[in-house]
Parts: C-alpha cells; structure tokens; sequence
C-alpha cells in the first residue's frame, strides 16, 4: 500500500505570527512540521505498516526550498518527498496551493491514498483537502477520527456534531484525519540519522506543468483589502490567589446572576 | 448596489435547522434583494417553514443522498443548478463538517476561491469583502473576492444574530444530484450519536473550560463538577483533547467550536491563539492560571494567577453549600 501524506512546514506556532508588508504570514525564519499533520504521517506508517508493503511518500510546498519540517517526518519513517518550492508560488491561495498539491501528487506511482491534516495550524482554511479531492477526481472522507484498511476498502469514523459515522469508502482515496487518530510516534536517533540521507526530490511550479499565472498572486482570485486591529477587551481585574480568591469568583457569579 | 441573490447552506438534523444556518439566512437578508436556501437530507421539505421565517424565499433541496457525501455531491448539485439556471452572486456555507467539504468541493468545480473562517461580510464597491481574525483575534483581515460570481465565503457559526423576517414558507424546488462516479463513492453505513447530558458547549449560557494546567486526565472531573454545579458545558483546550484525556467534541477554538456564553471559566489554559479565537466573543470572562504572564489573563475579566488544585475545589465547595 502507498500513501502520499500532504505536510505543511509552516512557523513555529509558539512564536508570534508577523505578516510581511504584502499581507502575506512571515516565513522566513526556520518552519518546523505542522504538528497537525505529525498524525497522519503515523496514520499513514502504520497503515503501510499493516498492509505488509509499500512505501510512505511526502508532499510538500514551501518557500526556499525549505527541508527542516520533512526531515522530522522523514526521521518518524517516511520513505521520501517531493518539495515544491518556487518563488512564483508567493501569495497562493488554498486553491491555488491545492493546485499545486494535487499535480505533486500526480508524480507519485498509483498511491492508494492520499493523507492530509483537515486544517493547517498557521492558514486553517481546511478546504485544501477537498480541494485536492475534488482535483484528483478521487472519492474522500474528511475528519477521520479512526481508520482501517481491508480488501482496498477504507472503513472510517468520521467526526461528527454529534458522534462519528462510521463510513466505507473503496481505494484510492483521500482521507483528512483530526488530531488523535493516533499517536505520532517521536523520532528514534536511527531515524534521524537514516532522513539525513532519504530523497528529497525538489520541483518548480514548471516542472508540474503549471503556469505561474495559476498559482501565487497571479492565480489569486482574492486580494487583501486591509489587516487592522481588531477591538481590545477591557483589560479586567486580576488577583493574586491568597487562598480566599474562590469568593471572588462566587461574587462575580452572583454580580452577573447566573447563579 | 445590493447583491441580487444570495444561497445560503441550510443544515439540518431530524428536521431541526442549525442556528448556524438561520444566523447566515439573516446576514443574507440584510445584503441581498433574493435569499435562497440550499439542502441536502431528508427533511428539506419539513425545515422550509423554519427557513421561510427567517428569510428564504426558496429551497434548493438535493434530497436524502443515500449515505453518500455531503461535500462531493451537494457541490455537484449546486454547479448543475448554477448551470440551469445561473449563479448567486454569493453563496454562504458555515464553517461546519459539511459546510466545509461542500464548499471546498465547488469551489474546485467553478475555478473559483473560497474565502474561509469569516466573522462578518459585507458588500462594498460591487463586490463582496469578507473579514477573518488571524492571530487570535487580534487582527481583523479583510478580502475581496476579483474572480467574479458566485463569490464563495465559509463564515463562523456565532458571527451573527438570527432573527426571524416574518416570511412565509421556502418554496421547495428539487435539484438534481448528477451522478458524481467514483469520486462521490463514499458511503455512511452507520451513524453514532454520543449520549450527552446537560446544555450543548455551543449553546451553554456558562462554560467552564480546562486545560493542560490541571496535569493530568482524571482532575478533569473537577471541570465537569463544576460546569455541572453552573448548569453549564464543560469544555477544553486542544492540547488536552489531542493528548486523549476528553473527546474532540468538547474543543473550543479555531478547530474546535464557538462559543459565546454569558459566562466562560477558563482553568488551567494558558491562552494559545487557537483557543482564544473561540472563546473571545464570551462576555464574561474569568480565568484561572498559576503564571502571571499567561495570555488569557489579559483577556479576562476577573483573573485569578493561583492553582487550579488549590482554587477549584474551594470554588466547587463554595457553590455546593449555597
């Protein structure tokens, strides 16, 4: 079984997000992989795993050829990527990245499935799945909670408002997991050490087929008007806790009559 | 210059519309001269009543699909009927499960951008701009669609305020679902309805919310003690839903749900921008948290820098001997 799992390199969350002059989310520092995307990687491996064969294979598109985000899937197990890096790439849209998603995906031979976050952690428009689905031609099940593979069937649990479906759906396919649908393995030493090595095959918007004017501004359909800050709460009243501040909570309950 | 017609997703279960949807069908009134509603399920003859209230003067009913996805073929649904009989100029999904994938999904059929994650849209100079919070809330972005109609949005639940129009019943017009092959050959076999008790986290008028700060999974019982004593939802941070302690369905935040109850307890959560954009429209706010320096105090409306240990159970027996 092969599966193509789409990864985002993307700033590490824990610093504080910056936008460039254009609008578009500073990238520039080192972009680590987006831990949404850590589940499928193991979803994925195991999936492979089970079946008894096949190979996992990186997706990924990302501004100076970045690499640092794929080595650490790499290293989890991953057997190789593809890189689209590319500067006329600057200002794409999810549609436009789904574009160039989707035709990467193309290069792998007859992957079974393809595996994708249901949302990014620095984006979040969570279309881009569907979108490469919807590229593809292929069927999809999105926000997978649990999966299994038997006789080129997907069984999935879908998550929903109010539980989970449990949905079927024949191979090949392209399934979005949510976080949990297991648990990311760390890296081992080993593994670090063999990624340094595993094919990172790097490609232009060209090498895929597509024009320039598809992707980035260009294939845009959508501008950026204007980025202000939003309305400020009050800034409230803090307290430190000198074992009574429970009261100071009752009484602002009782102040606001919810109790 | 209003807008001439706008779609609106209508999103149902057992013939019950999601607030969700009659919040959009209100937007859409205020911005369009025709507002129609478009749905997949069984029960689109039974909510026309409920989406005339509010609005919709018509409803584009796919019909019960068969356990096939929503996503895949409503949007072929949709791109036929925009075929037969033109297009909106704006269609409206919520940022829902469906709402999400059918979006997404016809979006790829027209070649045209979906604007996500919207708190308000509006139309200015002829065309629709949608504004979206990034980094938490803090900043408010605003986008303009330059690929013509129909402009496609996918807009927060919460955003706005449902109200009724005192209209009379949608008329109901059946689309056609084209056959959508192979890519529209996923089918739910079964559905799985978890039992729940108390007020929904969406609707709750108090939620209290924990977060990695309680250390580990089984004081999250403190939690539920507490939003159960409030009457209210109890709720948590991603951090804690994705290392298992409590299911995705209690998540508040930018993958998690919107909330906006009278009063939010957040213990034990430091603040990730995740979690804030889900809570920040709450109002009132009362956070909890032992580091001075945590981003949620500066939001809160009365703040506590304490330990979760020591001040939630003192808390939970204050209330019970009320």
């Amino acid at each position: 079984m092969n599966v193509v799992v789409c990864v985002k390199q993307i700033p590490d969350p824990a610093d504080p997000g910056a936008l460039n002059p254009d609008h578009t989310l500073k990238r520039d520092g080192k972009l680590i992989l987006d831990e949404s995307d850590s589940y499928g990687v193991e979803m994925a491996l195991q999936l492979v795993d089970a079946a008894g064969g096949g190979e996992v294979t990186l997706v990924s598109m990302a501004p100076n050829a970045e690499t640092a985000g794929l080595r650490t899937a790499l290293a989890m197990g991953a057997a190789k990527a593809i890189l689209v890096s590319d500067e006329a790439l600057k200002g794409s849209d999810a549609l436009g990245t789904a574009k160039v998603l989707a035709k990467a995906i193309s290069r792998v031979d007859a992957p079974d499935l393809v595996m994708t976050a249901t949302e990014s952690s620095d984006g979040y428009t969570g279309t881009v799945p569907e979108q490469i689905a919807g590229l593809l031609d292929l069927p999809s099940v999105t926000f997978a909670k649990h999966i299994e593979v038997s006789d080129g069937t997907l069984k999935v649990q879908r998550q929903t408002e109010l539980g989970y479906d449990e949905v079927t759906c024949p191979l090949p396919a392209l399934v979005s997991v949510t976080a949990g649908v297991v648990e990311p393995r760390y890296p081992s030493f080993k593994g670090i050490m063999a990624a340094k090595s595993k094919p990172v095959d790097q490609v232009t918007v060209a090498d895929l087929g597509l024009d320039a004017g598809e992707v980035g501004w260009g294939g845009a359909a959508q501008e950026i008007v204007s980025v202000e800050p939003a309305p400020e709460r009050k800034a409230g009243e803090i307290i430190e806790d000198d074992g009574e501040a429970h009261h100071k909570i009752v009484e602002f309950l009782d102040g606001l009559k919810v109790l | 210059m209003t807008l001439s017609k706008i779609w609106v997703h209508a999103e149902s279960t057992d013939g019950t519309v999601k607030p969700t949807t009659l919040e959009m069908l209100t937007k859409a009134r205020e911005l369009g001269g025709t507002v129609e509603a478009f749905h997949a399920g069984p029960d689109g003859e039974q909510i026309a009543g409920t989406l005339g209230a509010h609005g919709a003067t018509k409803v584009l009913c796919a019909g019960d699909l068969g356990g096939g996805a929503v996503g895949v073929n409503l949007a072929n649904a949709l791109a036929a009927a925009i075929g037969s009989q033109g297009a909106p100029d704006l269609v409206m999904f919520a940022t829902s499960y469906d709402g999400r994938d059918a979006a997404a999904r016809l979006s790829v059929k027209l070649d045209k951008p979906v604007l996500t994650n919207g708190t308000d849209v509006a139309e200015e100079d002829g065309s629709v701009v949608v504004i979206e919070p990034i980094f938490g809330g803090t900043q408010l972005v605003k986008t303009r669609f330059t690929a013509g109609t129909p402009q496609i949005v996918l807009l927060r639940p919460k955003s706005f305020v449902a109200e009724e129009s005192g209209g009379g019943p949608a008329e109901v017009q059946t689309i056609e679902v084209p056959d959508g092959g192979a890519a529209a050959a996923a089918r739910v076999v079964d559905r799985h309805v978890e039992e729940t008790s108390g007020p929904k986290l969406d609707e709750a008028a108090i939620v209290v919310s924990g977060g990695r700060g309680l250390g580990e999974a089984a004081k999250y019982d403190m939690i539920e003690q507490l939003a159960k004593l409030l009457k209210g939802a109890p709720g948590a941070s991603r951090a804690i839903v994705d290392a298992g302690w409590v299911p995705y369905s209690y998540q508040v935040g930018q993958t998690g749900k919107v909330v906006k109850p009278t009063v939010y307890i957040a213990a034990g959560i430091s603040g990730a921008t995740q979690h804030m954009v889900g809570m920040k429209g709450s109002k009132n706010i009362v956070a909890i948290n032992k580091d001075p320096e945590a981003p949620i105090l500066s939001i809160a409306d009365l703040g506590i820098v304490g330990d979760v240990h020591k001040v939630l159970p003192k808390l939970i027996e204050a209330l019970q001997s009320r």
